[in-house]
């Protein structure tokens, strides 16, 4: 067993917990490498089945490529493909690139509110019909007490801290003060009504674990993660206002391995891009205690 | 390569303040693992807030804890050296938060005890030693820190390093080393100190790389908790997938996999895979999925081992160790539940053989274990389980208490009460059972009822057996497939070998009792809903019944109001015009 085989059977087995243990469960597709990964390792969990839906929360500036990634992938592999929006906000145009909003509060209306509120069921989901191709309003609306995300503990300070079951109360919160013990492959799996479990099966794997990982397994990814002749690409990819393309030669999976392992980003941490993340003390801990991911 | 490098947790302990979060900062800034500008991003930060920079800051990165000083949470932090790759856990210290001390410390192969030369042995100092030698791990070096403060002395380094290995021993723990550092300072951490040329022992560094690697368990007895049952027909797949991580051992297809603790047994057909080529052997620690040759009822909780192997122990009772971590006490007056690899069963604590006091080993005689407490105890488990004595196999032997929605405890499994021969007996029996021609479940649809036994009981002269009559009668009237069967109907046939007289006598007490629910087993067999009476049943009979059945049992209980027992699944007094009614609906046979 190398360190690959390791990390992988850890998070199928999680993910098989999360599966047994929640009726109502669902897992978050930012389309980025992480969660697509996570993606892959359901599909080998469920031998080549998804059996829960993949949640995206449309800010609507998502870079186009992503959301035709998306629909693809989600066709091809028969996923039961779901996305929620903050329609509100983007009707009244209350967001950063509108310039009403600051970077943090955009965050927080167009990620964390329509989070919790698609999560919840209180605002619409729009389920992907196979058999017309298009997206329609869904008559589920019961809230998913699971939610499987794509976090990895080597992002940053607050994500270190998490459990690989992470309970948040009714209001989405986290309380980063009391969280349950998990020791021997046992997990927080009860909960009370109203309240809901995060589950991290990424939780151990750094930015390079998922790198060689994505070209072990052949794990199609967004090509804006590769330097496309312009001496730049994207190192983590959120929306367009707020996530800048780093300077990189990478052009395939080994540019981006070499870089990480030995070359010019050995050091640096990959969240630099985000502009969001300077805004919060660096730590991100504001917006995810309010349940940003 | 980097992917071929090993890994390995460790753990870092000790009581609060003694200098954990400075040991690993300074380990991660001497090592120049820090990501480019981390190092710079606090000391600025510790300067605008006008505070003097500490290396813990490097860790305790959320806001939260910089403000209280002191580790909540286990952090993570990811460390090379040119031998391998470390996952260093930074445990808190405060007694508030042992259960985040276990969640690090039980995922890691090896661990760092800090201690505060100037301070000296204190009661986390203790606990934790004690908490790492429960949760199984053999490597411990203890770090004697602040020895600078100290004034470098070997002599104080010395007096520690005596008590504590007196404690240690006590504990039954055997450190790997003791090493004099000063963290602020960076002696002996990832440079050796020329301020205490009084040591030649490793370094901080040195000794990570001086633990040795647990080899995975694949030379032990095969163990498999059935994690699930897989079948999407709905997405055009056919196969019955049997899924679970192997705790321990190895297999392969065409091994012979009986399911514990029904005891069924069958084949392995074939190895599931998705995106990768067919394997035909799998070793510990892979999350698998199996088909079979018989298509046998199996599901989550069951534990799968090997036919030629050492078979796991099956009771409902259980001597364990535990640590109680949860807000309320752990006492007997409510119901639990236990969960160990994948079961889930509800339990109850039936004795405190002792509380123990982890700081000084004292045992003291108590009615509950408080939490961060440590005690022995004895379980009672609504049904049976499968798993194994902790000193045999770890992987299967330990297990976590939820309370409410909560897992507030934890422990290994030490014994059990009665020896599990009971248990024995009835996973050899289940083995042997020879099938008829006819399924349960035909029997089950042509009798529209599922098949239950009810236990009447009551004082010597109750009338429990009108009770268990007029039921009889009124299920039998209503369609019901039913058979009073009181005690005294194999009191003196089957039981004729054993028959003394001596009612007082446990042991051939627990053998009619055995008798009866073994009959008990037949009649439910072909589908029947048994109603069974004896006098004076207890808890202990229940429980004996249980594990024989190997389902639970509706307990009834003839008497009147005010003897109440809470135990019984249900009391009627013995002139209550509606009793069958209310047994038949409480015991949802309709």
């Amino acid at each position: 067993m190398d360190h690959l085989d390791r990390l992988e059977n850890r998070s199928i087995h999680i993910l098989r917990e999360a599966y047994s243990q929640f009726k109502n469960l669902c897992m978050l597709w930012s389309i980025g490498k992480d969660s697509t990964v996570l993606l892959c390792l359901a599909r080998k969990a469920f031998y080549g089945h998804v059996p829960f839906p993949l949640v995206h929360i449309d800010t609507h500036y998502k870079i186009p490529e992503m959301i035709e990634y998306r629909d693809r992938l989600a066709k091809e592999w028969k996923l039961d493909m779901i996305y929620g929006e903050n329609r509100e906000a983007l009707e009244k145009k209350l967001t950063f690139p509108d310039g009403s909003a600051t970077r943090i509060e955009c965050c927080k209306n167009l990620k964390t509110e329509a989070l919790k509120n698609t999560l919840s069921g209180e605002w619409p989901r729009y389920r992907l019909n196979h058999a017309t191709g298009k997206y329609e309003k869904d008559a589920n609306t019961e809230p998913y007490t699971g939610v499987i995300v794509g976090i990895r503990a080597d992002e940053e300070g607050s994500r270190s801290k998490e459990r690989y079951f992470s309970p948040r109360d009714k209001n989405n919160d986290w309380d980063i003060g009391d969280q349950p013990p998990e020791f021997w492959g046992q997990y927080k799996t009860d909960f009370a009504p109203g309240t809901h479990i995060r589950v991290h099966p990424l939780l151990d794997w750094t930015e390079l674990d998922v790198w060689e990982y994505i070209k072990r397994e052949g794990v199609p990814v967004v090509s804006l993660y590769f330097n496309q002749g312009d001496g730049k690409r994207y190192r983590s990819l959120g929306c367009w206002p707020c996530t800048n393309p780093v300077e990189s030669d990478a052009k395939d999976l080994d540019g981006i391995i070499a870089e990480l392992k030995s070359g010019k980003f050995a050091n640096i941490a990959e969240r630099s891009g985000r502009a969001q993340d300077k805004e919060d003390g660096g730590g991100l801990e504001e917006l995810r205690k309010d349940g940003y991911m | 390569m980097d992917t071929c490098k090993k890994d390995m947790n460790i753990v870092i302990v000790g009581h609060v303040d003694h200098g954990k979060s400075t040991v690993i900062g300074r380990l991660l800034a001497d090592t120049n693992s820090l990501p480019l500008g981390k190092l710079e991003q606090i000391k600025e930060m510790c300067r605008r807030n006008s505070k003097p920079f500490e290396y813990a800051f490097l860790l305790d990165a959320l806001k939260d804890e910089r403000a209280q000083g002191i580790t909540i949470d286990i952090a993570r932090c990811f460390f090379k050296t040119e031998k391998r790759r470390y996952i260093i856990l930074d445990a808190p210290g405060h007694i508030e938060f042992l259960k985040n001390m276990i969640t690090g410390a039980s995922r890691a192969e090896a661990a760092l005890l800090v201690i505060d030369a100037h301070e000296g042995i204190r009661e986390n100092s203790r606990r934790h030693g004690y908490i790492l030698s429960m949760l199984g791990i053999k490597q411990v070096s203890v770090l004697v820190n602040k020895l600078d403060i100290a004034g470098y002395s070997e002599e104080i380094y010395n007096s520690i390093v005596k008590d504590y290995t007196e404690f240690l021993s006590a504990a039954g723990v055997t450190p790997v080393s003791f090493i004099p550092v000063s963290a602020a300072m960076g002696d002996n951490i990832a440079i050796r100190s020329s301020n205490m040329p009084w040591y030649s022992g490793l370094t901080v560094l040195e000794q990570l790389d001086a633990f040795s690697e647990e080899p995975p368990p694949d030379d032990l007895p095969f163990r498999m908790p059935v994690q699930d049952v897989y079948k999407f027909t709905s997405s055009g797949d056919e196969r019955r997938i049997i899924a679970g991580t192997v705790e321990s051992g190895t297999f392969k297809v065409g091994d012979g996999i009986m399911f514990y603790p029904s005891g069924k047994k069958t084949t392995v057909a074939s190895i599931e895979e998705f995106n990768r080529p067919k394997r035909t052997f799998v070793t510990s620690g892979y999350s698998t999925g199996i088909t079979m040759t018989e298509q046998i009822y199996v599901k989550r909780g069951d534990l799968a081992v090997k036919t030629d192997e050492k078979p796991p122990v099956t009771a409902s009772r259980i001597d364990v160790s535990l640590f109680w971590l949860g807000k309320e006490p752990f006492c007997d007056n409510r119901r639990f539940f236990l969960k160990t690899g994948s079961a889930k069963v509800p339990m109850r604590l039936e004795k405190i053989t002792y509380v123990l006091n982890a700081s000084t080993l004292e045992k003291t005689v108590k009615q509950s274990v408080e939490k961060n407490e440590v005690a022995q105890c004895t379980l009672a488990l609504e049904r049976p389980i499968a798993f194994d004595i902790s000193s045999d196999l770890a992987g299967t032997g330990r297990f976590v208490i939820v309370d409410r929605y909560e897992i507030a405890g934890g422990g290994i499994i030490t014994g059990t009460p009665d020896g599990g021969k009971v248990a024995e007996t009835v996973a050899r029996r289940n083995f042997k059972w020879e099938h008829g021609g006819v399924s349960l479940t035909e029997r089950m649809e042509r009798f529209g009822q599922k098949p239950l036994v009810i236990m009447i009981t009551g004082e010597k002269n109750s009338d429990r057996k009108t009770v268990a009559r007029a039921l009889e009668k009124s299920l039998f009237k209503s369609g019901k497939a039913v058979y009073y069967l009181g005690i005294g109907n194999v009191l003196y046939g089957v039981d004729a070998d054993i028959k003394t007289g001596h009612s007082e006598d446990r042991d051939e007490r627990d053998e009619h009792i055995r008798r009866l629910a073994e009959t008990a087993n037949i009649l439910t067999d072909a589908g029947l809903i048994v109603i069974l009476t004896a006098s004076e049943i207890d808890e202990d009979d229940v429980y004996l019944m249980q594990t024989v059945l190997g389902e639970k049992i509706f307990t009834v209980r003839v008497g009147s109001a005010y003897d109440k027992e809470p135990s019984f699944d249900l009391t009627v007094d013995e002139n209550d015009a509606n009793a069958a009614e209310k047994i038949t609906r409480n015991a949802e046979i309709i």
